[in-house]
């Protein structure tokens, strides 16, 4: 797990702004918090290491009552989101504690995680990029199906795990090694570098990268 | 309108004059060379603004003096652009001007605006319309958009002092 950092926010878009040499650098705009600390797991207690992050503006009266007791316990507002953040450095956080944008800086690496764009039931050449059937040469209704999905007799079956059409996206993604552009803990903007997965308005979390550097 | 504006807005150009396609304009390029930067002046007619707030780009084309159209596109808001100068105003009648590229000589030349003296820009006002040069140079005139927008195969034009080739050339069709 190492000390891994991570802060929640909202997917706002994309856009792109220039660094100082002129190049367009493309970036994706994320509200990143303000995130509190609603519960902070110990192995004395629960087993693990861990920390609870809470964000996202919502009406209290949206809140379920075992919810809100939480919340009054860490002095948080009424939240949309509670995200568990498993990391090795779960003590050197404290209930109530508020993250901003600045748990990053510009130049460091990020992994992004959210839901990816939901596509509904999808054939085999956009779920799994087959190629499809020849568009002529007497092919006749057959020209994005995946051709054969097996042998004959034997062995008598379609294999498990046979790619096939079925629901494509809306699932978790998580995008490795991604660059942090700009922290803004006044306006909680985070720009990162690249795409990041979801719709606009969607909650993703922003934690340090697993796989690079110190990490690694 | 959109979330993301917050981020645009700080970063948005306004040292621009205002530029409508049809315009001829002089654009200041800013290049890199071998560690130094210098400017580099490229001269043309608006063809086309696209797309919006940060993401707006401009293309501007012009007849280089052997008679290859050369088209060049340009981030609107990007510090590559040191300066812009609006050299006449053109009135046109579409907002994409790409009828140019099939038009050469007299036809390919744009009518003067006129322009309210509280917005006009201390111009010369004779500067010429970006012309088509003599006959012989008929056949090349077509260049793919591709190869215009690469800014290496014009920098060997434009070292031999673009504007002043243009215009030398331009008046000594006219007379």
């Amino acid at each position: 797990m190492a000390n891994v950092k991570a802060i929640l926010g909202e997917k706002l878009g994309m856009t792109q702004i220039f660094s100082e040499d002129g190049r367009a650098v493309p970036v994706t705009v994320l509200k990143a918090g303000p995130c509190v600390v609603t519960q902070v797991r110990t192995p004395e207690k629960d087993g693990y290491v861990a920390v609870q992050l809470s964000f996202g503006d919502i009406a209290a009266r949206k809140v379920r009552k075992p919810a809100k007791g939480q919340f009054d316990k860490a002095g948080a507002p009424p939240s949309k989101h509670l995200v568990e953040l498993r990391t090795d450095d779960g003590a050197s956080y404290t209930l109530g504690q508020e993250l901003k944008a600045d748990v990053f800086a510009p130049g460091d690496f990020v992994d992004v995680i959210g839901v990816s764009k939901g596509k509904g039931f999808a054939g085999n050449m956009k779920r799994w990029n087959f190629a499809g059937m020849p568009k002529t040469h007497g092919t006749e209704k057959k020209h994005r199906q995946s051709g054969s999905v097996g042998a004959g007799t034997t062995p008598g079956r379609v294999f498990k795990g046979k790619k096939m059409p079925g629901h494509l996206g809306h699932e978790r993604v998580t995008v490795l090694n991604l660059r942090v552009v700009e922290a803004d803990p006044e306006q909680n903007l985070l720009l990162v570098r690249g795409a990041v997965p979801g719709h606009n308005g969607t909650l993703v979390m922003v934690r340090s990268a697993v796989k690079k550097g110190a990490h690694a | 309108m959109n979330k993301v504006d917050v981020v645009e807005r700080a970063r948005l150009r306004t040292d621009l004059p205002p530029f409508r396609p049809g315009d001829t304009v002089k654009v200041h390029v800013k290049v890199a060379e071998s560690g130094r930067e210098r400017i580099q002046i490229f001269q043309g007619v608006v063809i086309k603004r696209r797309g919006g707030g940060l993401r707006e780009s401009f293309t501007v084309r012009k007849i280089s003096f052997n008679g290859v159209g050369v088209e060049r596109t340009f981030p609107l808001h990007s510090p590559t652009v040191a300066t812009l100068e609006v050299v006449t105003h053109g009135r046109v009648r579409r907002a994409k001007l790409y009828y140019l590229r099939e038009l050469t000589g007299r036809k390919a030349k744009i009518r003067e605006r006129r322009v309210d003296i509280a917005e006009a820009p201390a111009a010369p006002v004779e500067t010429p319309v970006v012309e088509a040069p003599p006959e012989p140079a008929d056949e090349p005139t077509e260049t793919p958009a591709d190869v215009a927008d690469d800014p290496a195969t014009d920098v060997p034009a434009d070292e031999a002092g673009p504007s002043e080739a243009v215009e030398a050339e331009t008046t000594s069709q006219e007379s």
